[in-house]
C-alpha cells in the first residue's frame, strides 16, 4: 500500500489507504475524524459531505488516493479552537436537528453553498441541499439555520 | 399497568420481563462516591408485590430509576431509556431540575447502560414522558425533601422554615444556607420511595414547560458526539457478515479457502453464520466476496400476491396481540338496516423501512469471559438478553451500552449487529466493530407491517353515522378503535402469516388505521354532501379532539379555500397514545409533470402538559415530514425472499424538496398529564393528503403509498374514481 498525504483541516496527514478505500473510510478509520458520517455509500444522503478545495463532495464515493495533496475540510475543521462557525451556531440556535447524525453533512453542504452564494434565496437553499437527507425531518429548521448564518455573514470573518 | 398499556407493550414484540440490577449498594457508592441515593419502585413490581411487601422496603432489584447526589454536588440520574433524537435527555432533566431545584446543566443523565441503569423494557410506545418523566419527578421531589430533613437535623431547626433553592437548603428565618453537597458529604444514604409522592402540578412548572436547549447540543454541530459507529477500542478490527441469498435461506456449504488466503483476515463460520474480520472493512468485504457459499432458500410470497396472502393466511386463533384491539357494540346488521347510505371499501398499506440515517452498528469487546457491547438500540436490556442467549452467558457477564443514537423510529428494537459483532470478536480475540451498510439496513432489518383494511359503514342522510365495521389484517391494532360516536360497531384485528420480518414503527398501525378510517370518513362526508370537518364534528363528542380539529382548521383557513383541478384540501385526525392530532393538507397536482406535491400542512396537537415546547414542535414537524414518505412514495418491493430496492437511490425518503410549509399549533393542557409526543403526530398526514387529492381530482387513492402515477393512470382511475 502506498502512503499518501492528505491535507486535512490545515494539517498534513500521512495515510496508507487500503485498495479502493474511500476518503470517508480513511478520514474515519485512519485519521479518527468521525464527525463525517456513513449513511448510504452511494452519494444519496450527504451524511459524508466534506469540502475539497472549498467544494462539497461525497467522501463515500471519493477514493482517498484521488484527493492526495488537495485541501480537505471536515466538520472538525470548522471549529478548530472550540469557537463555533456561524453555521454551527445557527444550527444550534435553531435546534435544526434531532438525532444529529445528518448534521455534520448538512453543515458542510451549507458551507459550500454560502461560500459561493452568501445570500441564497430559500429556493436556492432547497436546490442545493436536496441531496442531503434528514430522516428526522428537520428540513424547515435547517433552511432557517442556513438563512440565519447567511444573514450573519455565513463565513467566519 | 392498564390493559391498554399492556396491549401497547405487546405490539412492540417484547418477549419477556426480567428484572436485573447489577449494582449493589456497595458497588454504587464505590462507583459514584459517597452521597445520597433516591430510587423509586417500578410500577409492575408494586402491582405484583402489593399485599406482600409494603412500599419503601423494595430491594434494589425493584428500582425503576434513581438519582445520586454526590458530595461534589454532582447530580447523576440513572434511567434505562435511551436518547435517539426524541430529546428525552433534555426533557427528563427538566423534570429533575425542577423538583430538585437545581440548574439543568448540573444534571448528568446516565441512560441505557445495562450495568449502570435500572432495568427498562425499552424506549418505545411514547412511554418516556408519561412514565419515566413522572417517575423522575417523584424521585427528585423525594430527594429534595430528604435534603430538607437533613438540613433541619443539621441545624436542629423546624423543617417548616426551610426550603430548597438552586442546589441548597435555605432557612427563611435567618437566611442561613447549606448546599446539597455539604449536606451529603461523607454520607452513604439510600432511600427507596413508593409512587405516592406529591409533585408539582404542571400549572406550577417553571423549568419544565419552557424551551430548555438540547443538552449537549454543541457536540452534534461539531461532530464530536460519538455514535456507536464512531467508537474505537484498542486493537479493534472491522467485521462483515455474509448475508444469505434470500430470507430464510440455509447455508448448505461454504468454501472459505480463497478468503483465508488474504493476509490478516480471519473468516468465521458457525452454522448459518459466516463473516470476516480485518483491520479494514474494505479487506473484510473483499474476503466476503471470496467466500463460496451455497444457500438453500425456500420459495416465498412476493409483493404481487401480498394482500391476497395476508387475507388468506390467518395466524392462530387471536394469537399474538390479536383479539385485544377488537370489540363489538350494538348490531352491525341493525345499523346498516337503518342507514340511508352505505359504503364498503378496502385500503392497503405497503411494507416500509425505518431507514434511520445511522444504520445498525455495534462494537463488541470480550474480556475474561465477559462481554461489553456498544450499540444503538431502543431496548438495551432486550439486546443484553439476546446476547446472553446467543453466547450462553450469565446475565451479569454482558453489558450493553447505548450511546445517543442516530435515530430509530421503532426500527432498532433488536440486537442483530450486537450479536454479529460479539460473534466475530469472540473468534478474533479482539474488539470488533460491525456497521451495517445501507443495503443491509434496507434488507435485513425489519419493516413496518403491510396490511389490508376493510371498512363497511352506514350513515343517515343527516350525517349521523349508524354502522361501522372495520377489519385490519396484519398491520396491527394500534388506534383501531374509532373516536366517533357510532352505536353499532364491529372492529377486529386479524393477525396473519406474513412474508417479511416486521415489527414496530413510529406510531405502529395507528398510521394505517387512521389512513383507512379518515379516508373513509371523508368519503362518507361526500356521500351525504357535508363538509368533511362538519361531518366529523357532528359525529364526535371528545372535546379535546374537537379542539384539535378546530384549531388545525382555523390555522389552515379551512372552509375559505376553493379547490380546483390543480389544488386540493384535506383534513384528518384522531386520538392515539393520549395525544390528539388534527392535520390539514393542501396539495398541488401537476398534470403535465404527473406529480403531487404537498405544499402546505397545518396541524394542531394536544399531548397534555407540554414539557419542552421547542422540542415538541420539532417532533410534530418531523413526524409530518416523515409521514410524507409513507403517504406518497415509500414502499419496500420484494420477490421470493429478496428485497428489490435496498438502496437509497431506489427507496425514496422525503427530502428538502418534498417538504411543505408546516404550521403547527401545540395545545398546552396544563390540567392533564403529559403524554408522549414522538409518534402520534404522524398519523394524520397520509389521510389528510389523500383527502386533499380527492378534493382536487375526484380520485380516491386507497393504497399507501398514494403514488402520483395512480392519479393519472387511466386504468387506475377506473378503480379509484368514486368514494
Amino acid at each position: 500500500m502506498a502512503t499518501i498525504t492528505l491535507l486535512v483541516n490545515g494539517n498534513e496527514r500521512k495515510v496508507e489507504p487500503a485498495p479502493e478505500e474511500s476518503l470517508l473510510s480513511a478520514l474515519r478509520n485512519k485519521l479518527g475524524l468521525t464527525g463525517t458520517k456513513y449513511g448510504c455509500g452511494e452519494g444519496q444522503c450527504g451524511a459524508c459531505t466534506v469540502l475539497i478545495d472549498g467544494r462539497s463532495v461525497r467522501s463515500c464515493l471519493t477514493p482517498a488516493a484521488t484527493v492526495a495533496n488537495k485541501k480537505i475540510t471536515t466538520i472538525e475543521g470548522l471549529s478548530p479552537n472550540g469557537s463555533l462557525h456561524p453555521l454551527q451556531q445557527a444550527f444550534l440556535d435553531e435546534e435544526a436537528f434531532q438525532c444529529g447524525y445528518c448534521t455534520p453533512g448538512m453543515i458542510m453542504s451549507a458551507h459550500a453553498l454560502l461560500s459561493t452564494n452568501p445570500n441564497p434565496t430559500e429556493e436556492q437553499i432547497i436546490q442545493h441541499m436536496n441531496g442531503n437527507i434528514c430522516r428526522c425531518g428537520t428540513y424547515p429548521r435547517i433552511v432557517a439555520a442556513i438563512q440565519q448564518a447567511s444573514a450573519t455573514g455565513g463565513k467566519r470573518q | 399497568m392498564t390493559n391498554l398499556e399492556l396491549q401497547e407493550l405487546e405490539q412492540h414484540t417484547i418477549e419477556q420481563l426480567r428484572y436485573a440490577f447489577d449494582v449493589n449498594r456497595r458497588d454504587l457508592f464505590k462507583f459514584l462516591g459517597a452521597g445520597l441515593v433516591i430510587g423509586i419502585c417500578g410500577p409492575t413490581v408494586l402491582a405484583q408485590e402489593s399485599g406482600r411487601r409494603s412500599e419503601g422496603q423494595a430491594t434494589p432489584e425493584d428500582i425503576a430509576s434513581w438519582l445520586h447526589i454526590g458530595s461534589d454536588g454532582k447530580i447523576t440520574v440513572f434511567t434505562g431509556k435511551v436518547e435517539m433524537g426524541q430529546n428525552i435527555r433534555t426533557s427528563l432533566a427538566q423534570h429533575v431540575a425542577e423538583e430538585l431545584r437545581v440548574p439543568v446543566d448540573s444534571i448528568a443523565m446516565v441512560m441505557g447502560d445495562t450495568q449502570l441503569t435500572p432495568f427498562d423494557m425499552g424506549t418505545f410506545g411514547s412511554r418516556s414522558t408519561p412514565q419515566m418523566g413522572t417517575q423522575l419527578r417523584k424521585v427528585s421531589a423525594s430527594a429534595r425533601e430528604v435534603l430538607i430533613d437533613m438540613a433541619a437535623q443539621h441545624w436542629s431547626v423546624d423543617r417548616a422554615s426551610l426550603s430548597a433553592h438552586d442546589g441548597a437548603v435555605v432557612n427563611s428565618k435567618n437566611g442561613e444556607k447549606i448546599t446539597y453537597s455539604a449536606l451529603t458529604k461523607g454520607e452513604k444514604i439510600i432511600k427507596v420511595i413508593g409512587r405516592d409522592v406529591v409533585v408539582a402540578p404542571a400549572s406550577n412548572w417553571h423549568v419544565a414547560g419552557i424551551n430548555v436547549p438540547k443538552v449537549a447540543g454543541k457536540s452534534f454541530v461539531t461532530g464530536d458526539h460519538q455514535y456507536t459507529s464512531d467508537i474505537t477500542r484498542l486493537g479493534m478490527l472491522q467485521g462483515k457478515v455474509l448475508r444469505p441469498s434470500a430470507f430464510n435461506a440455509t447455508l448448505t456449504s461454504l468454501d472459505t479457502g480463497g478468503a483465508e488466503k488474504l493476509p490478516n483476515v480471519q473468516v468465521v463460520h458457525d452454522g448459518n453464520f459466516a463473516g470476516a474480520v480485518a483491520a479494514d472493512s474494505q479487506i473484510a468485504t473483499k474476503a466476503l466476496d471470496l467466500l463460496k457459499a451455497q444457500w438453500n432458500a425456500p420459495s416465498q410470497p412476493s409483493e404481487a400476491e401480498l394482500f391476497d396472502f395476508l387475507r388468506r393466511n390467518p395466524e392462530g386463533n387471536g394469537g399474538g396481540f390479536g383479539g385485544r384491539g377488537g370489540h363489538e357494540t350494538g348490531s352491525i346488521d341493525a345499523g346498516m338496516a337503518s342507514a340511508n347510505k352505505k359504503l364498503e371499501q378496502t385500503y392497503t398499506v405497503a411494507y416500509i423501512a425505518h431507514t434511520p440515517l445511522e444504520p445498525r452498528a455495534a462494537v463488541a469487546e470480550w474480556s475474561d469471559g465477559r462481554l461489553t457491547v456498544w450499540t444503538g438500540t431502543q431496548r438495551p436490556f432486550g439486546v443484553r438478553d439476546e446476547l446472553v442467549e446467543a453466547f450462553h452467558l450469565p446475565p451479569d457477564h454482558v453489558r450493553v451500552i447505548v450511546p445517543d443514537t442516530g435515530s430509530g423510529y421503532g426500527g432498532k428494537h433488536t440486537g442483530d449487529a450486537a450479536v454479529e459483532a460479539a460473534r466475530l470478536a469472540k473468534a478474533a480475540g479482539k474488539p470488533v466493530k460491525v456497521v451495517w451498510t445501507r443495503q443491509e439496513e434496507l434488507t435485513w432489518a425489519y419493516f413496518r407491517p403491510a396490511g389490508v383494511i376493510d371498512i363497511k359503514s352506514g350513515v343517515r342522510d343527516d350525517g349521523t353515522l349508524v354502522a361501522w365495521e372495520f377489519h385490519n389484517y396484519n398491520s396491527g391494532p394500534a388506534a383501531i378503535g374509532t373516536p366517533y360516536n357510532i352505536a353499532n360497531q364491529r372492529i377486529e384485528f386479524h393477525p396473519t402469516k406474513y412474508p417479511l420480518r416486521q415489527g414496530s414503527y413510529r406510531g405502529l398501525a395507528a398510521t394505517a388505521n387512521h389512513f383507512a378510517r379518515e379516508s373513509h370518513m371523508d368519503a362518507l362526508a361526500h356521500l351525504v354532501d357535508m363538509d368533511p370537518l362538519q361531518f366529523r364534528l357532528k359525529n364526535m363528542n371528545d372535546p379535546r379532539l374537537r379542539a384539535a380539529f378546530e384549531a388545525a382548521a382555523s390555522r389552515f383557513g379551512w372552509g375559505k379555500l376553493r379547490p380546483s383541478e390543480e389544488r386540493g384540501f384535506g383534513i384528518a385526525g384522531g386520538i392515539e397514545k393520549a395525544g390528539y392530532i388534527a392535520t390539514c393538507a393542501e396539495v398541488a397536482i401537476d398534470r403535465s409533470a404527473q406529480t403531487v406535491k404537498i405544499v402546505r400542512v397545518a396541524a394542531a396537537f394536544d399531548c397534555g402538559a407540554i414539557v419542552n415546547p421547542n422540542g415538541l414542535r420539532n417532533q410534530v414537524s418531523g413526524s409530518i415530514v416523515q409521514g410524507i414518505g409513507g403517504a406518497l412514495f415509500e414502499a419496500i418491493h420484494f420477490q421470493n425472499g429478496k428485497i428489490l430496492n435496498p438502496r437509497l437511490s431506489e427507496y425514496r425518503v422525503p427530502r428538502f424538496r418534498d417538504t411543505p410549509k408546516i404550521d403547527v399549533e401545540i395545545i398546552d393542557r396544563k390540567d392533564v398529564p403529559s403524554a408522549g409526543a414522538g409518534e402520534t403526530p404522524i398519523v394524520g398526514l397520509a389521510p389528510a393528503v389523500g383527502n386533499a387529492i380527492f378534493n382536487a381530482t375526484g380520485i380516491r387513492l386507497r393504497a399507501l403509498p398514494m403514488l402520483a402515477t395512480n392519479i393519472f393512470d387511466q386504468h387506475q382511475q377506473a378503480t379509484s374514481r368514486g368514494l
